[in-house]
């Protein structure tokens, strides 16, 4: 690493930090030159100042000017009003994207909490709870362009006479004298392939958060329960499930919002070819594999924001009621 | 009202495994499918990585022709050529190195950021204050997908596309709304007493937040830390909008998803690449685990 380079993340590192601590004092020493009752009304705004200017610089105003992007023409300089959502939609391989999401939506949302919750429940009764849940959960570091060709390598097919190298193709072959297939290629298979790769990252995630919802439920109640003589699918359905019901919410809407945005993946282990294109490589596409079409792709953002309205709303809801409660 | 021994809360990291106090079931025969199922799960869970890691010491010749799993078997054949291949050749320390210099300043500049305003959210009164909250709890579910073209826009006109200030500047924007949303619960669950008997003895806000808040949260400034630090070093999206595809700036992931196109089937040095760029987060994320999974549970469990 050079010299320079250093001194530069040093800077960063060390320097913004000291620069922010200096505002902070500094303006606080301003702030105490002002009458005593006014100082309560200027204080905060110097603590949440930074902040909020970053955030409507890089969130509030971007979305904005997105909204408006997405009303002109591409030169900018026309408004076409719904043009290129007409356009977008009007689109067949934007309506296998938007198809594709809506697998990605189900399939994905289901896989990591129904695996999350057997691998929480299960591993809740047995004396090496520790070791299983981290290695379950450890896939959470791993980036997923990693995680793309830890899985690309499971899913490498060769032809049925050739020898397979691909970890699934040498089970299919070998184990169940199938002939191998090719899992990113077929149509088939390669949403449904894309979409367990990552729920292998992300079912530590809903494992770990259900478990700890778990470990809350009070042993007397499910016991008094068996007591009562009810069986232990009764216990699992009728208590656990309904017990744990927030939680999984919860989690459920990260997956969601995950779902709609996944990207990486896609991008690392098809780049969208063969059917497997989704909303948020699609828009990517849009604006740098056919020319910066920024009309359609910001079309194709805007669509991806209405879609996470409900979890929004949802989440503003939960804490309004968090709150209320507290 | 005493404050001597403030129970700051849940400052002790939560443990993975919490017990729950009663005693363990014994092993029994009929407990036995659950077992099977349960450590199947796991084998499956853990052959992806295994078959990355195992592969990425085989020679290439080798692993264009067997799968990973006969490397068990006679004659062993392992080498560390492809980790030497790929470190020379397709220029992965340097971005071994882009990767550290984009997620530390933008794991450093966010926190500080964010913790002054959890504060003022958590602690002081002002009109706006539950109005600006619930922005930035909307702003969580917000698709980034929605933000780039603006802020790539923004970033031409002041030249710092392509630049790692550039991107330093863009992870804090989008790290801040969940920074300080995690903060501010933290911050907020401390004891008002705590507060008031500092206020007594005289301590302004600058005092509790230095002498009083910062001390107390550092678990809750550890998890965010781990979190803010695997988001920005796994990133590939807002690296390959913002930094363009100059290979002198590019982060790991985007090497490697360039490697990936361009390599086709030299899957040798493609997982030699993969492993490098996952030995540091699984480092971070073994060492640190248990604040890493606190942060987690923290918003999610209640409510």
């Amino acid at each position: 690493m050079d010299i320079v380079r250093i001194t530069f993340l040093l800077g960063a590192v060390i320097g913004v930090p000291a620069v922010l601590v200096a505002y902070i004092v500094g303006a606080d020493r301003l702030i105490r030159l002002l009458p005593a009752r006014l100082q309560p009304a200027f204080r905060p705004w110097v603590w949440v100042g930074p902040a909020l200017i970053l955030v409507g610089l890089f969130l509030v105003y971007p979305v904005v000017a997105t909204l408006w992007i997405s009303v002109l023409s591409t030169d900018g300089h026309q408004f076409v009003g719904l043009g290129n959502y007409a356009t977008v939609l009007g689109d067949n391989s934007v309506l296998i994207a938007i198809r594709n999401n809506i697998y990605w939506l189900v399939l994905y949302t289901g896989l990591v909490l129904v695996f999350g919750l057997i691998l929480a429940v299960l591993a809740d009764r047995v004396p090496y709870e520790g070791p299983v849940k981290s290695l379950i959960f450890m896939p959470m570091a791993i980036s997923f362009v990693a995680a793309g060709v830890i899985w690309k390598f499971m899913y490498s097919y060769q032809p049925a006479i050739a020898t397979q190298t691909g970890t699934l193709n040498a089970v299919v072959t070998s184990v169940f004298r199938q002939q191998p297939i090719a899992w990113l290629i077929d149509h088939r298979t390669n949403n449904l392939a894309l979409i367990i790769a990552a729920a292998w990252i992300w079912t530590g995630f809903a494992m770990v958060i259900t478990s700890a919802a778990l470990k809350g439920i009070p042993g007397e109640l499910l016991e008094a329960a068996r007591v009562d003589g009810a069986t232990e699918t009764q216990v699992f359905f009728r208590m656990i499930i309904p017990l744990l019901a927030p939680t999984l919410t919860v989690i459920g809407t990260t997956l969601v919002i995950f779902a709609l945005k996944a990207f990486d993946i896609v991008y690392v282990m098809t780049n969208g070819n063969y059917d497997t294109d989704v909303m948020a490589r699609r828009m990517y596409g849009e604006l740098f594999n056919y020319g910066f079409r920024v009309g359609r792709a910001s079309a194709i953002a805007v669509l991806l924001l209405i879609a996470v309205i409900p979890v929004l709303i949802f989440n503003l809801r939960r804490f309004q009621f968090q709150e209320s409660i507290r | 009202m005493s404050v001597a021994p403030v129970a700051a809360p849940t400052a002790a990291p939560t443990p993975l495994v919490v017990e729950r106090g009663e005693p363990r079931r014994p092993f029994t025969l009929g407990s036995l499918p659950l077992h099977l199922v349960l450590i199947l799960l796991t084998v499956i869970w853990v052959v992806p990585t295994l078959g990355l890691l195992v592969s990425s010491f085989r020679p290439g010749f080798l692993t264009a022709r067997t799968g990973w799993w006969t490397a068990f078997a006679p004659p062993f054949q392992f080498t560390l050529q492809n980790y030497r291949d790929v470190l020379d050749s397709y220029n992965l320390l340097g971005s071994f190195i882009n990767s550290l210099t984009i997620a530390i300043p933008a794991t450093v500049i966010p926190i500080a950021i964010a913790a002054f305003a959890a504060y003022a959210f958590a602690w002081m009164k002002f009109p706006a204050r539950n109005i600006l909250f619930l922005a930035l709890i909307g702003l969580l579910a917000v698709p980034l997908q929605v933000t780039l073209i603006p802020v790539l826009s923004m970033f031409k006109n002041f030249g710092l596309n392509g630049s790692f200030l550039g991107i330093w500047l863009a992870h804090t924007g989008y790290g801040l709304p969940f920074s300080i949303y995690l903060l501010r619960n933290f911050f907020g669950a401390l004891p008002n007493d705590l507060f008031e008997s500092a206020a007594i003895d005289g301590a302004g806000p600058l005092t509790m937040f230095f002498r009083l808040v910062l001390p107390l949260s550092v678990p809750a400034l550890a998890s965010l830390a781990i979190f803010q630090f695997l988001w920005t070093w796994n990133d590939l999206l807002v690296a390959l909008v913002y930094l363009g595809g100059d290979p002198a700036v590019a982060p790991m992931t985007v090497t490697i998803a360039n490697l990936v196109n361009s390599l086709g089937q030299g899957y040798e040095l493609l997982t030699a690449a993969a492993f490098l760029s996952m030995a540091l987060p699984l480092v971070v994320f073994l060492a640190l685990q248990r604040y890493f999974v606190r942060g987690m549970t923290a918003g999610a469990v209640k409510g």
